[in-house]
């Protein structure tokens, strides 16, 4: 119904498009190029903390290897850490909501696309200032979660902790601004008739997400600031000579941390509640329980921090009260799991190799979530904490939970971001080496954490008889790479090769499918009206008798346009403006970068200077413009 | 072409009222900031329940500034509050740009008077946890007073080119609430540090 190009799509084709060549790339706002571009550098960085794992699996292959110094393991794992933690797994998933949402919404872009254009600058600028530290040999060395006194002053006198701190207050800026957007992007953008209970699973997660962002990731961007402070203006927050309290950093971090965990898998239950459906031929199972169970898992998250300092000698009350309030979430999260295996059980499946990611990651879920009710017994976390038991936990949660259902959906809105489909047959190969690697990589780790293997060390002693059992780590970890390594050869050889797609290769219900492939520069030739949960399987499921409107609805071609709507109820309320491609998120960010800079050379000035252009570029982009209607005499009314 | 052309005629375009997008941000810069602060004051009080020397250093701060210095805050909401209500929603210009230069005025005060306090402490930051919470807990509040201020200076220029009627008036209204919203976290902010101690 798309096909045909009318007068009104090249008029809005000129409205919408990105200049082409360095000026488009530098000032682009459009939602789906920088979806993409967020998804293709969060990959970087996975490829990245990739091989520093691989380089560590080599170190630990076997016994007394010493490869790598003590030094050099200890900047590895934290880097690896970090990277994953932070610059992987919450940006792919931005990334993802990035591309989708407007789409996913029936709206032109985001309601603040230059925004989306400041939080993905600020992501790559903030991966860049932390890996500047790799080659001088000066990275974070502290573990990804940097405990105090080890990474205080005394212990960790160079630049190295002061890159972690800098470096993760720095991201979150990008992760606070991202998260506004989406919020803003929900309350106002949805297309008329998108009433809460007709949002996608994936708005409902990244909403989750962004809300559980804007509350924690204050708490840890505090904790750096403090102890950045203690290392460098001599106060006492972490200093115990001066009855500074170590324990605050924890409470502080794992506030943010554990939250942050359900915001990095959140969104990718999304994924998998979105896309597992369309190959099962028929809607999810529980929707309305599914949504809340999302909602739920994030307002328990908010109250199980202490989980993660079980062992640092807290009263027994707090004990019994976190412990009971982590093994709680596990009521959500059957929830999601059992309606998910019913969509299967109930559905046609059809074996793509975007179903084999999605309905194997229901297996790797239920695996890490066992070890999770174990490692939340407070007596098994005793005889577990600080071991590979954990480090298996915790890779089955992140890799099962977010890798598994990110590359599945890459398979699935591939040919909708690129035209093409992913090769098939290259996918199986993709699929399987990774399931089976990533079993055989990280299985053992849970023996060899009951076997009393410490986590962090950079080598062992033979007769431990630990040998073994690490050396079918590392082989499962290399073919667990070979295929990553397979998906990166599908992306590259499929988006070039790779056969035409058409606007709706999986026969899919929602309102992204309903435009072509690659999507144009505006989205929607009009503003769509929705009236169920599947617009485009309306014929078929015959719910009720009202019809989504796709072809008439509003035009909005008076410039760069887009309907807002009410909260609840999505009635349509006003016209959006929306800012053209603008250089100032670069501007910005680049001088967030020199304040950083500044910072961690030691030199006030430069910092000052820094955050004086910070001063600067806001007030140039809040400068109110007639031409987007913000002024006394607006250009348009 | 066959897709009806719905032009809302009816639907008002841009940033109408309290309509724009930016007025909903806002919010999520309030709920995130907010939950700074709570972080911040969980900070000082947990690092008060294990303190082992005095808390706070010399007894409870005095309130001989800091008591006057929150009416003036207090007051400078108030005149914002004035600016937006009978200056802009009613398109009087010496209302709204007098109650917004009042409000910058009383909040320049507020930070001054807030130096001296300061200066006038016979601790640091450098004093044990105290003086490190002190400090920093007035001091995120400060920074946030200067980012404020430099709001509000925006707002008043912005008023003085004629940028804002009675239905377009975004900025001012955005610039309001977080100034509301940093003379809201001060009475908190208060209250823990100087109100509290005397409770004991």
């Amino acid at each position: 119904m798309n096909s045909a190009v009318s007068p009104l799509d090249e008029r809005l084709t000129v409205i919408w498009r990105t200049p082409p060549g360095l000026r488009g790339f530098l000032s682009t706002v459009d939602h789906k190029r920088i979806g993409i571009r967020y998804i293709i550098t969060a990959f970087v960085f996975l490829i990245a903390g990739g091989i520093e794992a691989l380089i560590m699996r080599v170190q630990l292959s076997h016994s007394n290897l010493k490869i790598l110094s003590p030094e050099t393991y200890d900047q590895l794992f934290t880097m690896h850490g970090f990277t994953m933690i932070f610059l992987y797994a919450g940006p792919v998933l931005s990334g993802f909501s990035n591309y989708l949402w407007p789409l996913l919404l029936g709206s032109r872009d985001m309601a603040f696309p230059r925004l989306n254009a400041l939080s993905y600058w600020i992501f790559v600028l903030s991966g860049i200032f932390l890996y500047v530290s790799f080659p001088l040999g000066l990275s974070p060395d502290a573990g990804w979660f940097n405990y105090p006194p080890l990474s205080s002053g005394p212990y960790d006198s160079g630049p190295n902790i002061d890159f972690y701190l800098l470096g993760l207050i720095f991201l979150g800026v990008s992760t606070t601004v991202g998260s506004a957007n989406f919020v803003v992007s929900l309350l106002r953008t949805r297309a008329p008739g998108m009433s809460i209970n007709r949002m996608p699973i994936l708005v409902w997660g990244t909403l989750t997400a962004s809300v559980g962002n804007l509350l924690a990731v204050p708490a840890v961007s505090l904790a750096c600031v403090l102890l950045f402070l203690d290392r460098q203006f001599g106060t006492h927050f972490f200093d115990v000579e001066q009855h500074g309290q170590p324990l605050l950093w924890q409470h502080l971090f794992w506030m943010f941390g554990h939250p942050w965990v359900y915001a990095i898998v959140l969104p990718a239950l999304g994924i998998v509640s979105d896309a597992l459906p369309t190959f099962c031929r028929r809607p999810l199972v529980g929707y309305t329980a599914v949504a809340l169970a999302t909602v739920a898992t994030m307002i328990v998250g908010f109250g199980v921090w202490l989980h993660h300092m079980f062992a640092t000698g807290m009263p027994m009350l707090s004990l019994a009260f976190f412990s009971a309030a982590s093994l709680v979430i596990t009521i959500p999260s059957a929830v999601s799991t059992f309606a998910w295996i019913a969509t299967i059980w109930t559905g046609k499946p059809v074996l793509t190799t975007a179903f084999l990611f999605l309905s194997s990651f229901i297996v790797l879920f239920v695996i890490g979530g066992v070890s999770g009710v174990m490692t939340g017994a407070v007596p098994l976390d005793w005889q577990l904490t600080d071991t590979y038991f954990v480090v298996a936990h915790l890779h089955y949660v992140l890799i099962g939970i977010n890798v598994f259902p990110v590359i599945g959906g890459i398979y699935y809105w591939f040919p909708k971001m690129t035209g093409r489909l992913m090769n098939e047959r290259l996918g199986r190969w993709n699929f399987w080496t990774m399931f089976l690697g990533f079993n055989l990589g990280f299985f053992p780790m849970h023996i060899s954490g009951l076997m009393g293997m410490p986590r962090r060390i950079y080598t062992y002693a033979p007769y431990l008889g630990w040998d073994a059992v690490n050396l079918v780590t590392t082989i499962g970890s290399f073919v667990f790479a070979a295929g990553v390594a397979l998906f990166v050869a599908n992306f590259v050889f499929s988006m070039r090769r790779g056969k035409a797609a058409g606007d709706n290769p999986w026969d899919a219900p929602t309102l992204e499918w309903s435009v072509p492939s690659p999507v144009p520069p505006y989205n929607f030739r009009v503003i769509p009206t929705v009236a169920s949960r599947h617009p485009l399987w309306e014929g078929r499921l015959n719910e009720s008798p009202q019809r989504s409107s796709l072809v008439s609805g509003y035009v909005l071609d008076q410039g760069r346009e887009t309907l807002a709507t009410t909260v609840l109820d999505a009635e349509p309320d006003l016209i959006l403006k929306m800012p053209g491609d603008s250089y100032a998120p670069l501007w910005l960010s680049l001088s967030l970068s020199l304040a950083f800079v500044g910072l961690i050379v030691h030199a006030p000035w430069v910092a000052g200077a820094g955050v004086l252009a910070v001063g600067a570029s806001i007030l140039g982009w809040m400068w109110p413009e007639r031409d987007l209607d913000q002024t006394a005499e607006p250009a348009h009314v | 072409m066959s897709e009806a052309t719905l032009r809302a005629q009816e639907l008002p375009v841009g940033s109408f009222g309290n309509k724009a997008s930016g007025w909903y941000g806002v919010w999520t810069l309030v709920l995130t900031e907010s939950a700074i602060f709570v972080y911040l004051l969980f900070s000082y009080f947990y690092l008060a329940s294990q303190a082992s020397g005095e808390w706070p250093i010399g007894g409870s701060p005095s309130l001989r500034l800091a008591a006057p210095n929150t009416l003036i805050l207090l007051l400078s909401s108030a005149c914002l509050g004035w600016a937006e209500r009978s200056g802009a929603r009613r398109g009087d210009r010496a209302r709204l740009l007098g109650g917004i230069g009042a409000a910058f005025i009383l909040g320049t005060v507020f930070v001054i008077i807030q130096l001296r306090e300061w200066r006038g402490k016979a601790f640091s930051p450098q004093s044990g946890t105290y003086g490190s919470s002190y400090y920093v807990v007035t001091g995120f509040h400060m920074a946030h007073v200067i980012v404020g201020l430099t709001m509000l200076a925006a707002v008043f220029v912005w008023a003085a080119l004629g940028k804002f009627s009675r239905d377009r008036h975004a900025p001012l209204t955005i610039g309001a609430i977080y100034w509301h919203f940093v003379d809201v976290v001060w009475v908190v902010v208060f209250t823990a540090l100087y109100v509290a101690p005397r409770l004991k």
